[in-house]
């Protein structure tokens, strides 16, 4: 028992390594391809491993109390938390994680848990960026988990299970089973809101570098900001593998998994480099108009054509 | 808060008012020695050198310069170069051409809330000895009085490619273990302090930023 347990655990931390790697990989790839729209070269791919190792080494480090170590811990908690109970390949062993049933209310719970934490560690450095930040962040987040969790309660009831292994198991046999065709417009939804969850323009107004100094994180540096460096990879890689699952079929092999999860990241940096910034308010109409409306359309859609 | 500390560790903090005195931090803040392994304090210069990010604070008309070195002629990010807004993330301090006395409280300020190993490049002849500004009664004619300087650039006002060739001759410096300034700072604080309250008048904030 014992030792099924510590098998399990040393398979996640490779799961772990492997996703954090691939994400901090990926970031770099995008940052390349974004400076080429602006006609630059771009950071080499190692840069993100020397920012998080130069924010580890520096000498200095001031505390602002206990809820600022906190906040980037329960940050990172979160993202290991969301990734803790995602397959990450279908059919195998080692990197299914602990999924099990009703695993997606757990990941659901965990995505939000992360930006609690940031928001409560963010709150206690006293910057007034930071406070701002947190909250265009908080009611962004509420604005598009809206269309998220309706477009999830649709696949819900379209495959009756809570599940993501089932939900990915029902996707297997051919691209036509996915539910990107199968159900697209909880895709649809689930997608738009996706644009809302990386942080891209035009939903970028709650890190607004030039306007309040990078938002929630502004006071935090060193280790704390290596921390925060690590889990961005991680949990944006997640939920890139999260989607991946729910709406593309997931992967039974890493080869299959990077791809995917690139072009699904794709979709938000095309709209990213190609619409300028939304003011906080006009994001949240946004989300609160078209992508909710199909997301009822979407649990409509499944209620009357394929469920019936 | 830090009452038991000798008089040794402390500051005076003597221009806030009692009131105040609370609200701020006296400690004194300390010099760092570098690790004690060589190749781990190696490792850290290296990481250090190939990942500068600027504070994005523009204190005179040289910092003009830094846009261009952004944009697609230049692209410093190639060098593992960024801008960063807060002085708590970022280690590289750009003092973009004249110092006025009112600029100079705001980048002493911002310099003591930067985390070390943090380093100044002075851009221009204005920081150096004055540039044209000389005998101007509100602009402070040698920098390096003020706050450490770990590298100038003097010209009025470089290129670019002055600009980006003094970072890449910091980075050596920097894996080398030479840009100390952050230790000089704090080493010689009451010289330095002693200096910046000559000028700065009204002198209304503690005398480190923490």
């Amino acid at each position: 028992m014992i030792t099924e347990w510590l098998g399990k655990v040393g398979d996640f931390s490779l799961t772990l390594l492997i996703v954090t790697v691939y994400g901090l990989l990926v970031g770099a790839s995008i940052e390349r391809i974004i400076a080429k729209v602006q006609g630059r070269v771009g950071i080499p791919y190692t840069q993100p491993f020397i920012n998080i190792i130069k924010t580890f080494f520096k000498r200095t480090a001031v505390s602002h109390g206990i809820m600022f170590y906190l906040g980037p811990v329960f940050r990172i908690a979160g993202g290991i938390g969301t990734l803790a109970f995602i397959p990450v390949l279908y059919g195998s062993e080692t990197f299914s994680n602990f999924s099990s049933a009703g695993d997606l209310f757990l990941v659901i719970y965990f995505m939000f848990f992360g930006q609690l934490g940031m928001a409560l560690g963010a709150g206690e450095s006293g910057h007034p960026y930071s406070a701002i930040g947190i909250a265009r962040g908080l009611s962004q987040m509420t604005a598009y988990e809206v269309p998220f969790a309706l477009a999830v309660i649709s696949i819900v009831i379209q495959y009756d299970t809570l599940s993501i292994t089932d939900i990915v198991a029902a996707q297997q046999g051919g691209w036509q089973n996915w539910t990107v065709i199968t159900n697209w417009v909880a895709t649809l939804a689930a997608m738009l809101a996706f644009l809302g969850m990386t942080g891209y323009s035009p939903f970028d107004i709650f890190l607004a570098p030039q306007e309040i100094p990078i938002g929630p994180p502004t006071e935090f540096h060193s280790a704390y900001l290596s921390f925060l460096q690590i889990n961005r990879s991680l949990f944006g890689a997640t939920k890139l593998v999260l989607f991946m699952n729910l709406f593309f079929g997931g992967a039974t092999g890493w080869v299959e998994l990077m791809i995917k999860t690139f072009l699904i990241y794709m979709v938000a940096i095309v709209v990213g480099v190609a619409f300028p910034r939304f003011r906080v308010d006009q994001g949240i109409r946004f989300f609160f108009k078209i992508p909710t409306l199909i997301g009822i359309l979407s649990i409509i859609y499944v209620q009357m054509v394929i469920t019936s | 808060m830090s009452k038991n500390l000798t008089t040794d560790n402390t500051l005076e903090n003597a221009e806030l008012s009692e009131e105040e005195k609370l609200l701020f931090s006296n400690a004194r803040p300390r010099p760092y020695e570098p690790y004690s392994i060589k190749a781990v304090e190696d490792f850290a210069n290296w990481a250090r050198a190939n990942s500068l990010w600027i504070l994005a604070f523009g204190t005179g008309c040289c910092s003009i310069e830094l846009r261009p070195l952004m944009t697609a002629r230049f692209d410093v990010s190639r060098f593992g170069i960024a801008g960063r807004p807060t002085p708590r993330q970022s280690s590289v301090f750009i003092i973009g051409g004249y110092v006025s006395v009112k600029t100079l409280k705001r980048i002493i300020r911002s310099y003591e809330q930067m985390q070390g190993p943090k380093f100044i490049v002075a851009l221009g002849s204005c920081p150096a000895n004055g540039g044209m500004y000389f005998d101007s009664y509100n602009t402070i004619n040698q920098f390096d009085l003020y706050l450490p300087v770990d590298m100038y650039i003097t010209g009025c006002m470089p290129r670019p490619e002055a600009l980006l060739s003094a970072i890449m001759d910091m980075q050596d410096d920097i894996k080398a273990g030479k840009c100390d300034g952050a230790n000089r700072y704090v080493n010689n604080l009451d010289w330095y302090k002693a200096n910046q309250k000559k000028v700065i008048k009204n002198w209304d904030m503690p005398d480190y930023n923490w």
